[in-house]
């Protein structure tokens, strides 16, 4: 269940700002991508862009293609609720819906669009996409208990098991571990070491350890100056990114020379 | 919690004294309001509590059987007011908040802030020369077309100047203060919510289904209050439009009406003396209690489900 991604020449503009400039590059199925690269060059918001949550906020758009086995999700007749459906996403700040449980929260999702599940369908989704993101143990007891009343770490699980509980192709990670004690931080990183035999992973993050850990491929975005638009400046695999980068720029700011 | 052996206090300045001393004053103030106006209503009613027919012309057996339909006439026509009004109020609050194109919505919220500017005079003078007539053939369609329905049984009011109608006019008169307050709460709304239901295929109204209303739950439910509470204390807009005869009915179309607590005090007022006046400041009394019963329900409702509200 898990597709293949092809972006091509993909300019992004807030109005009329230009914010991300001519992207292309293509990110296997059952792998993951980290986005790396300083505050505000544009990896987040290239990354809302692989499944058009981009286009929320008012006046953003999008030119060029983004390809998920080859169909274009930004065709005229493509429903942005579909591909949400398809591209699941996990933001920086854990974000249960306060007002629900757990499992309510695990099935939010599912839910949508009038779908009706019958209770030992849904008991079993619950308990499988709690199990695929490592939080059932912690929880199976307290299922009718508000989301909000987890911590930050088993928040931010809950999230990623509300997003595979619609069993998704592909899961877009925001910066998930940056609101996150380092403990909370490994079993993320543990679980999208796991989630990686079923999904194609992409995940933006700060911290360059984390990238060179979980990552199989690193993309480093980076920008000139203020107000100048983002830019793919390097993309390889994730060893030689951080071993032996092609870019004078990348090798600055993985040694953390800059940045 | 434990209690300190030696209590620390912090150094007093005379900006931080003066500041508590005059927030302190103000919120004491609404106490001593309230204390002041239910001291009053409670003395004034003592007398009419006990009273009979025969201290009091205006009664015709004693004070319950008097007071009686006229707290029916006014929860029933701020109830009708309020079915009709919310459902008028968050649709017109969500598309403020989240379908108008930005300077649209700013223009309509100054439209519906303009409205709760209108006084209820004028509200009432719309209602007899303008709603009342004009509704009155829709009325008479209802009583021959679906008689059968309870609430709308016949003889059908000539003049249209039913409970319904008065209903109508409180209801328009407790939109602008629902729409206002809900308005407020669903832009609240925190867009990481907002995102994370459409980041999982929600269309907009899913979303709004799943982020903002259970989100604004409680807002919406203190806006009824506000507006509940405003129709259950209008005073002129029924008095003008409503042509009340006392009874107990459930009936909207007939000329046949319940009155309320407060279009009565007003109309009857004038005219009172004695032990009357008494009487009609016991029905105020009444008035307050009932309107206390409301706000104290939906505190509960509330605080019902605290723990799932987002504020933990």
């Amino acid at each position: 269940m898990s597709k293949r991604i092809e972006v091509r020449d993909l300019n992004v503009y807030y109005s009329k700002f230009l914010a991300v400039e001519g992207v292309s590059l293509e990110i296997e199925p059952r792998s993951v991508t980290a986005f790396i690269g300083p505050s505000g060059c544009g990896k987040s918001t290239f990354l809302r862009t692989l499944n058009r949550m981009h286009e929320v906020i008012p006046g953003a758009r999008v030119e060029g293609e983004v390809l998920i086995d080859g169909n274009n999700l930004y065709d005229a007749d493509v429903d942005p609720v579909l591909v949400r459906r398809q591209v699941g996403m996990v933001f920086q700040r854990p974000n249960p819906f306060p007002t629900m449980s757990i499992k309510e929260n695990v099935l939010a999702g599912v839910k949508l669009n009038n779908k009706r599940i019958s209770k030992s369908d849904a008991d079993a989704l619950v308990e499988k996409s709690l199990q695929g993101a490592n939080l059932w143990n912690e929880v199976k007891d307290r299922l009718d208990r508000p989301g909000s009343s987890l911590s930050g770490g088993q928040q931010q699980r809950l999230c990623i098991a509300r997003a595979i509980a619609v069993s998704p192709e592909v899961i877009l990670m925001d910066e998930p571990c940056s609101a996150l004690d380092p403990i909370s931080t490994l079993a993320i990183e543990d679980l999208i070491e796991e989630l990686k035999q079923d999904y194609t992973i992409v995940i933006v993050t700060h911290n360059m350890q984390q990238a060179s850990r979980v990552s199989d491929r690193t993309a480093f975005f980076n920008i000139a100056g203020t107000g100048k638009p983002g830019k793919l400046i390097e993309y390889d695999d994730t060893t030689t990114i951080f071993s032996n980068p092609s870019v004078k720029a990348t090798e600055d700011y993985v040694s953390g020379r800059f940045g | 919690m434990t209690t300190a052996t030696a209590q620390i206090t912090a150094k007093q300045r005379p900006g931080d004294r003066v500041f508590s001393g005059s927030a302190v004053f103000a919120g004491s103030m609404i106490l001593v309001t309230l204390a002041a106006v239910a001291g009053f209503l409670l003395i004034q009613s003592l007398p009419a509590l006990v009273a009979s027919n025969e201290d009091a012309s205006i009664l015709d057996s004693n004070f319950w059987a008097y007071v009686g339909p006229l707290v029916f006439g006014t929860v029933w026509a701020a109830l009708l007011a309020l079915v009709m009004a919310l459902p008028i109020s968050i649709g017109i609050a969500l598309f403020i908040s989240h379908y108008a194109p930005r300077r649209l919505a700013s223009v309509l919220g100054y439209i519906v802030d303009l409205l709760a500017a209108v006084p209820s005079v004028v509200f009432g003078l719309w209602g007899i020369g303008v709603l009342a007539p004009a509704i009155q053939p829709l009325y008479s369609w209802l009583v021959d077309n679906m008689g059968w329905f309870p609430l709308f049984a016949g003889p059908v009011s000539g003049t249209g100047r039913t409970i319904l109608t008065a209903a109508v006019v409180l209801a328009v008169m407790v939109l602008p203060i629902i729409t206002a307050i809900c308005r407020e709460v669903f832009l609240q709304t925190p867009v990481l919510h907002e995102e994370a239901a459409l980041a999982l295929g929600a269309t907009r109204w899913e979303m709004i289904r799943i982020a903002v209303l259970p989100f604004g739950r409680p807002g919406i439910i203190s806006a009824s209050v506000l507006g509940l509470g405003r129709a259950l204390g209008e005073t002129m807009a029924v008095a003008m439009v409503l042509s009340a005869t006392g009874a107990v009915t459930f009936q909207l179309l007939t000329s046949v009406n319940p009155s309320t607590i407060a279009a009565n005090i007003a109309l009857s007022f004038p005219e009172a003396y004695g032990i009357n006046v008494n009487v009609l400041i016991a029905t105020g009394l009444i008035l307050f209690v009932v309107t206390f019963a409301v706000n104290a329900l939906a505190r509960w409702i509330v605080s019902r489900r605290k723990e799932f509200s987002g504020a933990n």
